[in-house]
C-alpha cells in the first residue's frame, strides 16, 4: 500500500514518540497496573488525543487514517496505552462529536481533545455484553435533571474518566428503542467509579465499573435525541472497530519486530534461528497476515474519511486484524522459547494484550454476524 | 471387631437437571452420574477408623445390579475388606421394610459386632432402613450419630437432635448406628489401596442364595409404593424487604420462623 | 482394541478427580497469585501415592504404569496446571530416569524420598544457550578422585527452588560430542550448588522455576547416573517418556477450559436466550471437545505403547505432546472467548488456564522440535 508521504511523516513522528515516551514504561505499567498520567499528558501535548477532530474543537484536524496509524504505532510498543487512546478517541469523544449539539461540543470536546480530560464509553453491563441492547441502566427525567440508576462493567478508563458517554433506557418495554445516550461528568452526585478489574492483559489500562445510584445529571446532558441511544452507540462501535483493528495490527507488528530481532541473534544447532524453515514459516505467515490486516484497517479508515458507512469494513478489519494478531503473538512467544514467557521480553505481554482484541468492542462472533448480515440481509 | 457397613448407590442430582419420567413416579436417570450415598461414605470411614483402632474386618453390603460394583469397589479401596452385593431383578421397587429384610437375611450369615449405615439416602430421603434393620436383627440402635466411642463391648453414640441438642445413647454390642455426615473426614483411596482392591472379592448373592421368595420382595412384597414425584411449585410472589441490614435480618428471621423453616 | 479403561484405572481417575476438585481447586487461583510452591497440595498428594505413581512399591511408590500416571496428571491439571507439572516432573523426569538407569543403591537412596515427597525432584537439562539444541549446553563435569567437579548453569528448571534431588546433565568429555555427555544426581546441600531467583513467568507460576548454578560443585562419584557418556541417551529417552505426561497435562488444561466454557454457556443469556443455543458457541464447544478427545487418545496410545515395553516410541509421544499442546492452546482461547469480557478478568479461572497453556507448546521440546522428531521417525520407517 503506497500512502501519501504526509502519512509516512506522521507515522515517523508518532513512532518516535512511542519509542521515546511510551515504550520505556510499557513493562512497568503492565506489571504494576498503574495508569501512566505522564504518558496521557504527553499524548495530549502531541495532539494524539484528538487526531481526527477539527481544530476548532481542539483536535488535530487530521483524518481517520492518521488516527489509525497513531493507534497502530502506540500499540506496537504498548497495548495498554493503545487501548486507552483508542477508547478515549473513538468511544469517549466521537459520540459527542457525531451526535452532540454545538453547545455540547464546545463544552466537552476541547478539554478531551487536548488531553486535559480523559473520556470513556459506558455501554457494557453485567447482563449486557454482546447483547448491548439489553441495557438495564435506567434514566428518568425529573424536572431539569436526569436520574440515572444502574451499573456498567468492563469500561476502559472508567475509574479515571472525566467524561463518560453512557447508555440508559428510558423505557424497558421498548427494548432497544427505549435507550438514550447521556454525557456524565466525574463528580456528578450519585456516581461512583466501581471496582477495578484485574485483567489478563492490557494491565496498564484501567478497566472498571461505573456505578449510578440516583445519579443526577443536567437535562442538557442528553446526547442526541431521546430514544436515539442505540443508533448512537452502533455508529460509535462501527468507528471504534477500526481503532481496535489498528491496535491489533500494532500489537501484531510489535510481536513480529521482536521475533525478527530474536531470530537473527539466537543461535541453536550452530545456526541463527532464522535459518530454520519452521521459524521462517512463522515469520513469513506473520508478515503476510499483518500486512493483510493493515490493508483492511487502512481501507476501512479511508472509507470512513470519505464519508462512507463502514459497518462491514470496520468489522472485517477488526475481525481479521485481531485473529492475525493472536496468531502472531503466539508465534512470537514460540520463537523466543521459554524466554518468551518471562518479562525480560515484551512478547508475553503482547500475547496477553492480544486476546482482548478478539473480545472488546464486539467479539469476533459478533463481527461475523455483522459482516454476514451486511451481505445476506437479516 | 467385625463391622458391616450398608451402602447404597445413588444418582448425583445436586448439579444435574432432574426431570420426572413418564411414569410420574421416578426421575429420568440415563444422564445422571452415580456414587456412594453421602452419609454412607462417612459410615464407611467411621468403620475403617474403628478397624484401624481395634483390628478386625469391614464388610460392605449393598443391594443393586452390577453397576453397584463400582461403589463397592471404591469402598474396598477406601478400607473395606470384603464386599457383598445382593441382587435379583425382582428386588426393584422394594420399600424401606423390604430393603431392610433383604439386608437382614444376608446378615444372618455374618457375625458382626457393629452395623453402620448412612443416616439417610439422598435419593428417597426415607431414613428408614437403618432403624428397621436393627429391629429385624433384634439389636439396639442409635441414629444420626455424630460420635462413636467403644469400650469393651459397649458402644456410646452421640446423636444430633434439633436445636443443637446432643443425645447420648449407650448400648451393648452388637448394635447398629446410622451415621450423620460430618462425623469424620472421609479419606481418599490411595493408589496402592485402589490397586489392592482389585484382588478383594465382591461376592454376589441372588434371591435363591438368600432363600427369599419373589412375593416377599420388590414391588410385590412392599406395602408402600411411590405414587407420584413432582418438583415443588414455583411461587409467583416476591417480597422486597427494606430497611437497615439489622431491620431486614429481623424481619427475615420472623418470616422464616413463621414458615417453620427455622 | 479396547478403548475402555480398566476398573482400577477408573477408580484412580475418580479418586484423583475428587481430590483435585476438593483439595486443589480451592487454592489454585491463590497460588498463581502468590507464586508460592504448593507444599500443602504436595503433602496430601504424596500420602495418596501421587508423587511416586510409577515408582515400585518396594521403594514406597504405587508401582503403577504410565497410563495411570497420565490419568493422574490429566485430572490434576484440569484444576491446577502448576500442581500437575510438579507431579509430572517428579515422576517421569526424575524418578523414572533414576529407576531406569540408576543402580540399586541409587534406587534405595532416592526413590523413596521422591515417592513420599520428602524431597522434590527437578531435571537440569536446559541452559541459557541451549534450549532446543540440547547438545549445545556447556556444563562440564570433571572426575577428580572420589567426586566430579561440576560447573555450569541450568535455566528454567521446574521445581528448581524446592528441589532436593536434581538430575543434571554435563559433559564429561566434550571431544566425543553428544556421546561425551553424562547424567548426575545432585542433592541440595551439595557444596558449590546454589539456586537462582524465582523466575516470574506468565503461566505455571507456582512451580518454583529457577536456575540451578554449579560452581565447582562436588558431586560424589556414586552419583553418576548410568555410565559416563550415557547422558544424551538418558536425556532423550526420558524426554520421550515425559512428553506423554506433558501431553496429559495439556489435555487436562484443555478439558478444564472446556468444562468451564460449557458451564458458562449454559448460564449466560444474551438476546433473550442462553448463549449455548448460538451456533457460534456450539461450533467452538464442538471443536474443543473433538480435538480434546483426539488428543486424549493420542496420549493414552503413547502411554500404552510405552507400558507394553515397545523400545522406541518417540513418534507416539511426540505426536501426543504436539497435538495435545496445540489442542490446549485452541481450547483455552475458545474458552476465554465463550466467557467474553469475563474471560479476560482474573475473577474467572479460564484467565489462568490461558496463561498456563502457552508453555505446553514450548517446554520439553517446542512444537517445531516435535514435528522434526515425528518426521524423522516416519522417514526412518519407524
Amino acid at each position: 500500500m503506497v500512502l501519501d508521504t504526509k502519512y509516512q511523516r506522521f507515522r515517523d513522528e508518532v513512532r518516535e514518540f512511542a519509542t521515546q515516551v511510551v515504550a520505556p514504561k510499557a513493562s512497568h505499567i503492565d506489571q504494576t497496573g498503574e495508569f501512566s498520567w505522564d504518558t496521557a499528558k504527553e499524548m495530549g501535548r502531541m495532539g494524539l488525543l484528538g487526531i481526527p477532530f477539527p481544530k476548532k474543537y481542539g483536535g488535530a484536524g487530521l483524518d481517520h487514517l492518521s488516527y489509525a496509524i497513531a493507534v497502530e504505532e502506540i500499540s506496537r510498543v504498548c497495548g495498554s496505552t493503545g487501548v486507552t487512546l483508542a477508547a478515549h478517541v473513538s468511544l469517549g469523544c466521537y459520540p459527542i462529536y457525531a451526535s452532540g449539539t454545538e453547545k455540547q461540543k464546545r463544552k466537552f470536546l476541547p478539554p478531551l481533545l487536548k488531553g486535559d480530560k480523559i473520556g470513556s464509553f459506558g455501554l457494557t453491563e453485567p447482563n449486557a455484553g454482546s447483547d448491548a441492547g439489553a441495557t438495564e441502566t435506567t434514566a428518568e427525567l425529573a424536572g431539569d435533571e436526569w436520574i440515572i440508576n444502574g451499573t456498567k462493567r468492563f469500561i476502559t478508563s472508567g475509574a479515571i474518566a472525566d467524561t463518560m458517554v453512557i447508555t440508559a433506557t428510558q423505557d424497558r418495554s421498548k427494548g432497544v428503542h427505549g435507550i438514550s445516550a447521556f454525557i456524565v461528568e466525574k463528580g456528578s452526585p450519585g456516581f461512583s467509579p466501581g471496582r477495578e478489574e484485574e485483567k489478563l492483559g492490557l494491565r496498564g489500562s484501567i478497566t472498571s465499573e461505573l456505578v449510578f445510584e440516583d445519579c443526577r445529571i443536567p437535562k442538557e446532558n442528553l446526547l442526541g435525541q431521546e430514544y436515539e441511544g442505540f443508533k448512537i452507540f452502533m455508529q460509535t462501535l462501527d468507528g471504534g472497530r477500526i481503532s481496535i483493528g489498528a491496535m491489533a495490527l500494532g500489537i501484531g507488528q510489535g510481536a513480529l519486530d521482536a521475533s525478527i530481532e530474536y531470530a537473527q541473534n539466537r543461535v541453536q544447532f550452530g545456526k541463527p534461528l532464522r535459518k530454520f524453515q519452521l521459524i521462517q514459516r512463522m515469520i513469513a505467515d506473520m508478515e503476510t497476515e499483518i500486512s493483510a490486516a493493515r490493508h483492511l484497517v487502512y481501507h476501512a479508515a479511508m472509507l470512513k474519511d470519505g464519508g462512507e458507512v463502514v459497518t462491514k469494513e470496520g468489522a472485517m478489519a477488526k475481525l481479521y486484524a485481531s485473529e492475525a494478531c493472536m496468531r502472531a503473538t503466539s508465534a512470537a512467544i514460540q520463537i523466543h522459547g521459554c524466554r518468551g514467557l518471562t518479562n525480560a521480553y515484551p512478547v508475553e505481554r503482547f500475547f496477553r494484550d492480544a486476546k482482548l482484541t478478539e473480545i472488546g468492542e464486539g467479539t469476533s462472533e459478533i463481527m461475523r454476524i455483522v459482516i454476514a448480515r451486511e451481505i445476506l440481509g437479516r | 471387631m467385625e463391622i458391616v457397613v450398608c451402602v447404597k448407590r445413588v444418582p448425583q442430582t445436586e448439579e444435574a437437571e432432574v426431570i420426572v419420567d413418564s411414569s410420574g413416579a421416578d426421575i429420568v436417570k440415563d444422564r445422571l452420574t452415580y456414587d456412594m450415598n453421602e452419609s454412607d461414605v462417612y459410615a464407611l470411614e467411621e468403620a475403617v477408623l474403628l478397624k484401624e483402632k481395634f483390628g478386625g474386618t469391614v464388610t460392605l453390603v449393598s443391594i443393586g445390579p452390577q453397576e453397584t460394583d463400582d461403589v463397592l469397589r471404591m469402598g474396598l479401596a477406601k478400607g473395606g475388606d470384603v464386599a457383598l452385593r445382593l441382587w435379583d431383578p425382582c428386588f426393584v421397587h422394594s420399600d424401606g421394610y423390604v430393603t431392610a429384610s433383604i439386608l437382614a437375611r444376608a446378615m444372618k450369615e455374618i457375625s458382626f459386632d457393629l452395623v453402620l449405615t448412612g443416616c439417610i439416602a439422598t435419593d428417597d430421603g426415607r431414613s428408614q432402613v437403618g432403624g428397621m434393620l436393627a429391629g429385624l436383627l433384634g439389636i439396639p440402635h442409635a441414629s444420626y450419630v455424630t460420635r462413636v466411642e467403644i469400650e469393651e463391648r459397649t458402644v456410646t453414640a452421640h446423636s444430633e437432635l434439633e436445636a443443637g441438642l446432643i443425645q447420648v445413647n449407650r448400648m451393648p454390642m452388637p448394635a447398629l448406628l446410622t451415621i450423620q455426615t460430618g462425623i469424620n473426614e472421609p479419606r481418599y483411596a490411595s493408589l496402592i489401596s485402589i490397586k489392592r482392591a482389585t484382588s478383594k472379592e465382591i461376592r454376589v448373592l441372588t434371591m435363591d442364595d438368600l432363600g427369599l421368595e419373589e412375593a416377599t420382595v420388590g414391588g410385590m412384597g412392599s406395602t408402600t409404593r411411590i405414587m407420584k414425584l413432582a418438583p415443588p411449585e414455583v411461587g409467583k410472589r416476591a417480597e422486597i424487604l427494606k430497611g437497615t441490614p439489622e431491620q431486614v435480618s429481623d424481619t427475615l428471621t420472623e418470616i422464616l420462623k413463621k414458615k417453620g423453616m427455622i | 482394541m479396547d478403548f475402555e479403561l480398566t476398573q482400577d484405572q477408573k477408580l484412580i481417575q475418580d479418586m484423583v478427580r475428587r481430590f483435585a476438585i476438593n483439595e486443589l481447586e480451592p487454592v489454585a487461583a491463590e497460588i498463581d497469585r502468590t507464586r508460592e510452591f504448593p507444599w500443602q497440595n504436595i503433602k496430601k498428594m504424596a500420602e495418596l501415592g501421587l508423587l511416586g505413581v510409577i515408582v515400585p512399591e518396594q521403594y514406597g511408590g504405587a508401582g503403577l504404569d504410565f497410563l495411570s500416571l497420565a490419568l493422574v496428571i490429566e485430572e490434576i491439571s484440569k484444576v491446577c496446571a502448576s500442581t500437575g507439572v510438579i507431579v509430572a516432573v517428579n515422576n517421569s523426569l526424575v524418578a523414572y530416569p533414576i529407576l531406569n538407569f540408576g543402580n540399586g543403591d541409587q534406587h534405595k537412596k532416592y526413590l523413596p524420598l521422591l515417592a513420599k515427597a520428602e524431597k522434590i525432584g527437578a531435571i537440569g537439562l536446559t541452559e541459557p544457550n541451549a534450549g532446543s539444541d540440547v547438545a549445545a549446553f556447556e556444563s562440564t563435569a570433571v572426575l577428580e578422585g572420589d567426586h566430579y567437579r561440576l560447573n555450569g548453569t541450568k535455566r528454567f528448571i521446574t521445581n528448581g527452588r524446592e528441589a532436593g534431588v536434581c538430575i543434571v546433565f554435563a559433559y564429561t568429555d566434550k571431544s566425543k560430542g553428544h556421546r561425551g555427555m553424562s547424567a548426575f544426581v545432585v542433592e541440595d546441600g551439595t557444596p558449590g550448588f546454589s539456586k537462582g531467583e524465582h523466575e516470574d513467568l506468565m503461566g505455571l507460576r507456582s512451580t518454583g522455576n529457577c536456575e540451578l548454578i554449579f560452581e565447582d560443585a562436588r558431586v560424589p562419584k556414586e552419583n553418576l547416573l548410568g555410565e559416563e557418556g550415557q547422558g544424551f541417551k538418558i536425556a532423550m529417552h526420558t524426554l520421550d517418556v515425559s512428553r506423554i505426561d506433558i501431553g496429559a497435562q495439556a489435555v487436562g488444561i484443555a478439558q478444564g477450559a472446556l468444562d468451564a466454557a460449557v458451564k458458562y454457556a449454559k448460564e449466560r443469556k444474551a438476546f433473550g436466550q442462553s448463549i449455548s443455543e448460538f451456533q457460534f458457541i456450539q461450533g467452538m464447544l464442538a471443536e474443543m471437545a473433538t480435538q480434546i478427545m483426539a488428543a486424549r487418545l493420542l496420549v493414552y496410545h503413547a502411554a500404552v505403547v510405552k507400558d507394553r515395553g515397545v523400545p522406541r516410541f518417540s513418534k507416539e509421544s511426540s505426536m501426543a505432546k504436539w497435538f495435545a499442546s496445540e489442542t490446549c492452546m485452541n481450547a483455552v482461547r475458545m474458552a476465554v472467548q465463550v466467557h467474553g469480557g469475563y474471560g479476560y478478568s482474573k475473577d474467572y479461572a479460564v484467565e489462568r488456564f490461558y496463561r498456563d497453556a502457552k508453555v505446553m507448546e514450548i517446554y520439553e521440546g517446542t512444537s517445531e522440535i516435535q514435528k522434526v522428531v515425528i518426521a524423522r521417525s516416519l522417514l526412518q520407517g519407524t
